[in-house]
Formats: C-alpha cells, structure tokens, sequence
C-alpha cells in the first residue's frame, strides 16, 4: 500500500523600502508596506483563500482520509495577521479538521542554521509558540527554512525535541536512493528523515500546465498510476511544494484545482492513502543513514546553498549581520528585536545573488546589497548604542549575568541573615535559660 | 567577401571613440580568413597598423586628371600610398571635379578633423568615393558614422553594390535633442538609401527607427567591444587612505558633469573620505567648477584637465570608482576600459553599454541619490568594491570585437542576399 505525504509551504518577504546612506541614522523604520501588503493581498486572492477553501472540501468530501501538512514562516504569519486575518482564520478551520498538520521552521525563515545555532534554538522556540498558540497544537516536526539541512543541523534540532526532519533528495547526498523510504540521521538513529520526492513535486508545481511537457496533461488518475507502479518496497511518497504553486504558478485556469479535487477519489480507488509527515515517522522504519557533512537544500539544481551564501556580497552581509547576534540576544528592546528577525530572512540574500535572484525587487544584485547594506549599518548602530563592541562579548555576559543574578543573590543572602538572626535569637533565648 | 569602409579616424591619431571603435572592429572581422578590408580614412598619417587591412588616404586619391612622373608622384606620396596605386586610381575618374580645389596631383587636402568647413570636406570626400567606386573591386560598401554616408550613398550608386551604414551616434545624442537640420538631412539621407543599418546599441537603434523613421527590420544592433589590454595587470593602485572617485570624458552637456557633482556633494555630507576627480576638459568645465565652489566641497573635488594616452588608464586604475553619468551616450567604451584595469564603475541607463554589462552598477543619470548612494556603498564596501572588481574585469575580458566581427558578417550576408 503507498502513501503520499502532501506538505506545502508558505513564506513571503517582508520588503524592505529604498533605503539610502543619508538616512542611516535618521531612520529607523526599513518596511516598504504598501509593496509587501501588495504581494501578501494578491496571494491571498488568487491562492491562499481558494486554496484552503478546496482543501477543506477535499477533506470533507473524502471523511478525513485526504491529509496534507503546512508550515508557515512566522514572517508571512505576521504578514497575514496584519493584512489578511481571514486566511489565519481559514487555517485555524482546516486545523480543526484534524487531517492537517503544522510544522516548524526558523521563525523569520532565516539562514541561522548556517550561521548562529542559539539563534537557530531560538528562532524554533518562538515559532513553536506561536503555532501552538494560533492552531492548538505543538508541532512535532521540523523543516529548516529553504529546507537546509546537514548533520550538524539535525543534531541542534533533535535536542530541541524533534525526530521527525524534512529534507530534499539532494543528489550529492542521496546518489542512488530513492526518496520514497524514510532515513535516519547519520549518527542519531531516533531521527527520522523524510525525503521530498523532486520528480513528483515539481511535475505538480513546475510542470502541470507546461504543453510542452510530453506528460501533459496531468490528471489525478495518471498521476495515482505513477504512484502505483512504483517498486513494492518504496512506500511513502512526498509530495511538497509551495503553497503558491496552486493558484499563481499553476493558476486556477489551468485546472489545478480539479486535480486536486480527483486526487482523494482516485487515491482511494487504487488503495493509496494520505499520511502527515509526523505519522509517517512514526509508523515506519528507517532504511538507513543519511551522512550530510554539508549543506543541502531545496534549491535549483545543485541542491546547495550558494544561492543565499555563493558570492562575496552574501557573505558580507551576512558575517556583518551574524556579528551582533549575541548582542541583540541580550537586548530587551522589542522593535530592535523585530528588525533584527525580519533582517534575516533568506529573501534578502537571494536578491544579492548573481546567478539566481528570483523574484528580486532590485534592478541588480548590487543594488540589492546596497540597499540592505544600507539597512544594516542604521541596524548595527542601534546595537552599538546598546551594547558597544568596545567591550567583549564574553566581558558582557559576564556583566549582564551579574545584573541579572543580582536580585537573586540579595534574596539568598537576606535569607542567610534572617536564618542567622533566628539562630542568634535562638542561642540567646537558650543560654538565657 | 571584399569591403570597402568609408571611416574618418583610425589610430594612433584618434579625436573620439570612433576611431577606436572602427579599429576594433576591422580587427575582428579579420579573424575570418576570407574577410580583406580597405578602409578609406581622409589623411592617413603613414604610422597606420595596416597588417589586418589596407588603409586608403582619400587625400591620395586624384579627383581631378592631372600629368606627373612616377618619381614626383613617389616622392609626394609615396609615404602613405604606392606610385602605381595612384596612377591606377587615376583611371577611376569619370566626372569632372575641377570645381573642387586640388593639388598638382588632383587630389584634395583633407584635414582629417572636425574643422569649420566639415560639411564641404564630407561632400569632397564623396568625389574620392566615386573615383573608388568606379575603379575598386567590392562586394559591399560599410560607411561608418554621418561623415561617411554621403561618400557610401555615391558609392553606392555608382556600384550597384549594398551598402552598410554603422551608426556610432547620432545628432540626438550630441545636442540632447536640439539637432542640426543640415547634420540631420545627412544622416536621413545616409539611412535611407542604406541596406541595412547597424547601431551600437539598442538605445541607439531606437532613435534611428523613431526619429529617422527606419524600418526596425533594417535596423540591427552590434554592441562594440573592447581592445584586450595586453599590459593590464601592469598598472596598480597606490595604497592611500582616501578613496578616488573619477568621472573622465569631455565635460559637456552629453556627459552630464553636473549630476556628478552634486552626487560627489551628497557623498561627502556622510563621509569626508572621498576624493572626486573630474578628468577632460569641455565648454562645461568652468561651470562646473563654479558649481563645485559653490557647494562647498572644491577642497575635495579636483579638475585634472585633458588627460592623453596612458595618463587615461593610469588615471583609471588609480581610482576606485568610474563614474559615467551621461545624459545620452551610444555606447561609452570609457566603463569598458575602467573595467579592464579592475576600476568598478556606475554608469547611467541611458548609456549603450548598460545594455552588456551586468556588473556595473545602473542609475538613472539625473538619480543623483541613486548615485551617491553607489558610490557610497563601493568606497565603504569592500565586499562591493571587491565583487564588482573581479567579476567586471572577467566579463569585460568576455566583451570581444571578434563576435562583433561575426554579426557584421552576417548582416553583409544577408544585404548580399548569400
């Protein structure tokens, strides 16, 4: 019997405004609204809202049976409460129905796995909270943003509670194994690695409406039949992709959301089910270590990260950025802790990139940079004025740590007074007697 | 394949860009084995390189029949042009040009510049063109830039052969907008009667479809390239504390010298470690040192004057930005060159070399934030500084006159109908 794993995943930039040298120092407010309200409106009309609607039938319409998990960027959930609440309402409805799971990720869909791993713990924390206290439930499994994953990452997140981790078949690390068994990371056996199966998701996501393409037109029933013919072992197909590819890459026209409607009857007709990925690990086995010394991710063809960390400007700008991370950690100050996250989004980077800056706003890489290079030095001026880098870190810790123990240390020695005052009392009462 | 070029610069003795853009590109065509040129220019100097092509001094050329002996006509010209080349052009006469004023050899004196009577020497230069059409064997006629239409319609005519016409500028872009009505008629007429035409750029060829009216079928676009610089690496940059910021061309009106100083103004508000260097000289330069005074920064703003030959790339190399903010510019070799020396450069969108070049930095010429806020980004960058660089010298390097040579071969295939 097969099983698919659907999982789709929502996340969308926060945009920065033009942001020139002269303004650094003079303001403190780095959003462009009107674009991001923009974008964030548009996909919410033409996908997220249609969407949810016709999973939410598929589920009604199949008793349950039909399954699908999401995550979504604590930065396109604070996109989405503040321009377009409905859609967390819709969301909140499909949790409700029990057949939809929520994971995790680095709350502002960040490269800290890459660059800082207490942010990282942090960032997971935060995001936890919030799905927890938006969907009711704490997720139990974890993907990393852009889906980076090596072994040092599946470490961190496994001590953060997690056994269930999604990660691409990147071919660098998978070679000749098929992504449709589960894996265990290299050296912690309790966790699970589930693999997104390339060819299926992208023939869903990239590939539906394309004429050219000699499978098409893809039905439900074609698409099952792929499923079915597939070698007995290989059980658990993951399908996954971004939630956009149902509404703007493939747009309702092309009949997108009639696939998906066919899906659960076709699926059920040749006895294939839908499972959640935390089910999945649950119920099945590994099939062997997954070693990743390096990083892979979900990108392009390499599977790696350049497209974030490939040339000279990205890693400028984030080494400038990691720089500060223990500093901002030790600050209170709440919009400096919201520009620090909204600063990290792996969005910001991808536009400095010169061999692939999809999506970028900026006529040019260098113009990408420029402008946040712009952002971050009115950003780390802030911090300095917090915390300056004339004192070391370790120095600071150390001080912070004596502050903040010193209300502590008051309490345990006025209790050592008090018990030796009693004492004393109490030897006087005694040689008084 | 036989051409016959109609130019009025190539090097060493050079006045613009067009000399150096018609030596680049007759280079690269040689690189195809059958492609022979002859390259007619008005008064060549004898120090031509003429391993690639065979250059023709129009001022050799007898318009006029006139009797001398092999000896005299030797001693003459016989620095630029064989005696027997002569008499055999000789025979190439079949108009009477005897209103035109010659020499005892019946040819005319070009001067070979931009003098005040440029409109008489471009139609004399048409009566050498017949003498040539008329005598020469050719497959096609190529007419670079407005000078030369006149010369390569006539050829034309007397021919039958196609002619090319290269647009290296136009008058829109020389008088931000107000044009010459007789340097005007001379290109409509040029473009007109032409085959096909070939710009430097697609901004370039958008004027010549909307303002000469051509049919964008007979427009195509040939970027130019540059010239390898053999000795690049042999010019290095002093290490110095502060910051050179460079603008080199003539500074006038096209160039828009103006916008680099206010951009230079608007920098140094921020930062005081930045010098700005503004190379050339033109009919703007007192202006602009007025402006430089009065806002303020002339202590950080210097005026070099006329820069010749290596003081140009040794100026490059030394700067750390190369800024062209042209208003309208055809195609701007100058970036291209920055770049060869490892000198990243801003140049305006409204340059023809914007359209190849990725790793230059883009703004609108009247953006002046947009500008300062470049130049602000490489000189307190070094990752910018360093990016732009490496990456603009290996794609410069990438830029080469030899594929140029290569669509121009096409676009003569096809007049020929091949």
């Amino acid at each position: 019997m097969k099983n698919i794993c659907f999982y789709f995943q929502i996340h969308q930039p926060i945009s920065l405004k033009r942001y020139r040298f002269f303004e650094i120092g003079q303001d403190h407010y780095y959003y462009d609204d009107f674009q991001t309200e923009q974008r964030i409106r548009h996909l919410v009309e033409k996908a997220y809202l249609p969407s949810n609607k016709v999973l939410s039938e598929m589920i009604r319409s199949s008793n349950g049976k039909f399954k699908c998990a999401f995550s979504i960027s604590g930065v396109a959930l604070e996109q989405l409460e503040q321009y377009a609440p409905e859609v967390i309402d819709s969301f909140k409805e499909l949790a409700k129905t029990g057949s939809v799971e929520f994971l995790t990720e680095p709350y502002a869909h960040s490269l800290s796995s890459i660059f800082n791993a207490s942010e990282l713990e942090l960032q997971v924390k935060k995001h936890a909270e919030l799905i927890e206290s938006l969907f009711g439930k704490k997720p139990t499994a974890f993907r990393n943003a852009e889906m980076i994953y090596n072994d040092e990452i599946g470490e961190i997140i496994s001590k953060l509670g997690y056994k269930t981790i999604l990660i691409d078949e990147a071919r660098q690390v998978f070679g000749w194994k098929s992504p449709n068994y589960v894996y265990n990371h290299s050296y912690l056996p309790k966790v699970k690695l589930l693999v997104r199966n390339n060819k299926l998701s992208d023939d869903i996501s990239f590939r539906f409406s394309n004429q050219q393409w000699n499978a098409y037109p893809l039905t439900a029933n074609k698409f099952i039949d792929w499923i079915i013919s597939m070698p007995e072992n290989e059980k658990i197909i993951n399908v996954w992709m971004g939630y956009e590819a149902l509404g703007v890459f493939q747009a309702a026209e092309t009949g997108i959301y009639d696939f998906f409607r066919a899906l659960p009857f076709n699926a059920i007709e040749q006895k294939v089910s839908f499972m959640l990925p935390s089910e999945v690990s649950k119920k099945f086995d590994s099939a062997g270590a997954i070693v990743a010394p390096y990083p892979i991710s979900w990108h392009g063809n390499e599977k790696d990260i350049s497209a974030w960390t490939g040339n000279d400007l990205q890693q400028e700008a984030l080494n400038k950025l990691y720089a500060v991370s223990e500093r901002v950690h030790l600050c209170n100050d709440r919009p400096l802790q919201h520009d620090w996250l909204m600063l990290q989004s792996t969005d910001h980077f991808r536009y400095m990139s010169h061999k692939d800056c999809y999506g970028s706003p900026y006529e040019s890489p260098y113009d990408a940079f420029t402008n946040y290079m712009n952002v971050l030095a009115d950003f780390l001026e802030r911090v300095e004025a917090q915390y300056p880098t004339t004192i070391e870190n370790e120095e600071l810790n150390e001080l912070l740590k004596t502050i903040n123990h010193q209300e502590k240390e008051i309490q345990d020695l006025e209790i050592e007074v008090k018990k030796l005052k009693a004492r004393k009392t109490q030897t006087n009462t005694s040689t008084s007697n | 394949m036989k051409a016959l070029m109609f130019g009025w610069e190539f090097p060493p003795h050079i006045l613009g860009g067009l000399g150096t853009a018609s030596y680049g590109l007759t280079r690269g065509m040689s690189m195809q084995h059958d492609m022979e040129i002859a390259f007619v220019i008005p008064k060549p100097q004898g120090d031509e390189d003429q391993s690639f092509l065979k250059i023709i001094g129009a001022c050799n050329v007898p318009v006029v029949w006139k009797e001398n002996s092999w000896d005299n006509v030797n001693q003459r010209i016989g620095k630029t042009m064989h005696p027997d080349e002569y008499f055999w052009l000789r025979n190439g006469i079949k108009y009477d040009f005897r209103r035109i004023h010659t020499n005892e050899l019946g040819c005319i004196g070009f001067s070979g510049r931009y003098p005040e009577n440029l409109i008489e020497e471009i139609s004399n230069y048409e009566a050498v063109a017949s003498v040539l059409a008329h005598q020469m064997q050719f497959d096609i006629i190529h007419s670079h830039d407005w000078l030369t239409y006149p010369a390569g319609v006539f050829a034309k005519q007397i021919s039958g052969k196609p002619l090319v016409i290269h647009v290296h500028a136009t008058d829109f872009d020389r008088s931000r907008g107000q044009v010459n009505p007789t340097v005007y008629g001379i290109e409509k007429r040029g473009m007109d009667a032409a085959d096909h035409i070939m710009t430097v750029s697609e901004l370039t060829r958008r004027i010549v479809i909307e303002k000469y009216h051509q049919d964008p079928r007979k427009v195509t676009t040939v970027h130019n390239a540059v010239e390898p610089l053999p000795n690049a690496d042999s010019f290095t940059k002093t290490v110095r504390k502060e910051k050179v910021v460079t603008f080199l061309g003539r500074i006038t009106m096209q160039k828009g010298p103006e916008y680099f100083v206010e951009a230079a103004h608007r920098v140094l508000q921020r930062t005081k470690n930045v010098r700005f260097v503004m190379a050339g000289s033109g009919d703007m330069m007192n202006a602009m040192i007025d402006l430089a005074a009065k806002r303020k920064i002339a202590d950080r703003f210097h005026f070099t004057g006329f820069l010749k030959g290596n003081q140009v790339h040794e100026m490059l190399a030394e700067s750390d930005v190369y800024i062209m903010p042209s208003v309208s510019e055809p195609f701007g070799i100058s970036p291209l060159e920055a770049m060869q020396v490892g000198t990243p450069t801003i140049i305006s969108k409204q340059s023809g070399c914007a359209e190849i070049l990725t790793h230059a930095i883009k703004t609108d010429y009247w953006d002046i934030d947009a500008m300062a806020d470049a130049i602000y980004a490489i000189v307190t960058n070094p990752a910018m500084h360093k990016s732009l660089q490496e990456l603009g010298k290996e794609e410069v390097n990438n830029i080469k006159w030899q594929d140029a040579g290569l669509k121009v071969r096409r676009i003569y295939e096809n007049a020929l109908g091949w």
